[in-house]
């Protein structure tokens, strides 16, 4: 599973980072976890609200933090 | 919740009556015990508003997005839609680092570059927390006037901005960015449990941002309420003064601060009688024209337009400054 965080590198990004983080470690997923800064590629993925999330190149959710539920679903859906 | 919400705001000042007056047997004529009396009611008066409204804010806010503006904005022509792009500034919540994705994003989808920058002006100029605690401690009718002017300098100067052919000082990268897939839109997946979560979630991260300044300033405030002695700004900086809005804006301009953290500033500075316009002004200038903020927007936008955006917001600034000084 590849899980892209976009985001220029503000506080939420960093934040929703270490949620995904923790997520993936206390589901038992093995992911390849990677932040992306630049705006054009941000931008092509579609995302206009930062922080974003990004699993398999699907973009999953954008424009908030996720709660921790929230962030487990997603991760889990995606990953089957 | 409510009811509790409501009870308590109601309860306040008799509460603090009977503790400060009654238990603590401080004179409600003294000023130590106006003073106290005034920090502890207005301590809870405005924490309580703070919850209340950005609780509010938050889920009404959370059936808006980016992209559902952007679908708003999109193809409309330039005047009107400055109003309306400075009205979704104020609605629509994003983190000041969504700037440039959210500005390639407008540009992308043919929203005007004037009408793209009103929304971009009037996101950080018209801030809730400033909004609660303008009202908590000037009252209603300063905390209406600061929404009604956020939203003319915002709608204003972007429309100013878009009659420059501003096309020429964007970054070419901006135009050729194209938008691939579909974009998620936040806020459609959500329940309404979520929402109630995101709510408290945004109240609790305020609060726990904001409460020092808030502390410090409705201290000022309460030192000021018994000791103030109202003279010098009044001199220096009265209604009588003609260069009151530019000076405040030209010492607010580089400043930066929250609105949370300059509003203790600008009680203390309006308690010893600076004009109400070049108070607003001042606090304006430093929550519009951040550093941070002009560094984001370097990303998109050339120098010179950068330097347009300054020097239109600034003026626009100085003149409702100006304005309310003459009008009230």
């Amino acid at each position: 599973m590849i899980v892209k965080i976009l985001g220029p590198g503000c506080t939420n990004c960093h934040t929703l980072e270490r949620l995904t983080r923790d997520a993936l470690t206390e589901l038992n997923l093995t992911a390849e976890v990677t932040s992306v800064t630049d705006y054009p590629t941000i931008v092509g993925y579609g995302v206009m609200s930062t922080p974003a999330l990004v699993v398999n190149d699907h973009v999953v959710l954008a424009g908030h933090i996720p709660t921790t539920d929230q962030l487990r679903d997603l991760l889990i859906n995606a990953a089957v | 919740m409510a009811c509790v919400w409501l009870a308590a705001y109601q309860l306040n000042q008799p509460w603090w009556d009977l503790v400060v007056y009654e238990w603590l047997d401080l004179d409600a004529g003294s000023r130590l015990g106006s003073g106290v009396h005034f920090f502890l009611y207005d301590s809870v008066k405005i924490l309580l508003l703070l919850t209340g409204i950005i609780f509010v804010i938050t889920i009404g806010r959370s059936y808006l997005s980016l992209e559902r503006t952007r679908a708003l904005l999109g193809g409309r022509r330039e005047g009107v839609a400055n109003l309306a792009a400075a009205g979704l500034g104020v609605a629509t919540p994003f983190c000041s680092c969504s700037a440039v994705p959210a500005f390639i994003g407008f540009v992308a989808a043919g929203v005007p570059l004037g009408v793209t920058l009103s929304f971009l002006i009037a996101s950080p100029l018209i801030n809730e927390v400033a909004v609660v605690l303008l009202y908590g401690m000037f009252g209603a009718r300063i905390a209406v006037l600061y929404v009604i002017s956020g939203l003319l300098i915002a709608t204003i100067s972007g429309y100013i901005l878009g009659r420059i052919s501003p096309a020429r000082w964007v970054e070419d990268f901006v135009y050729q960015t194209t938008l691939r897939g579909t974009p998620v839109v936040p806020g459609q997946q959500l329940t309404w449990p979520d929402r109630v979560t995101m709510g408290r979630e945004e109240v609790v991260t305020i609060l726990r941002k904001v409460w020092p300044y808030l502390l410090a300033g409705i201290g000022l405030g309460a030192v000021i309420h018994g000791w103030a002695p109202a003279d010098f700004f009044t001199r220096a900086a009265g209604p009588e003064n003609p260069f009151g809005p530019l000076v405040a804006v030209a010492i607010g301009a580089p400043l930066y601060s929250n609105a949370a953290g300059i509003l203790p500033l600008v009680e203390v500075l309006y308690a010893k009688g600076m004009a109400i316009g070049t108070v607003l002004a001042f606090m304006m200038s430093v929550v519009a024209l951040s550093l941070p903020e002009l560094i984001l927007l370097r990303r998109v936008l050339k120098p010179p337009l950068l330097a347009a955006f300054v020097g239109v917001v600034a003026t626009s600034i100085v003149v409702t400054g100006y304005l309310f000084n003459a009008i009230l």
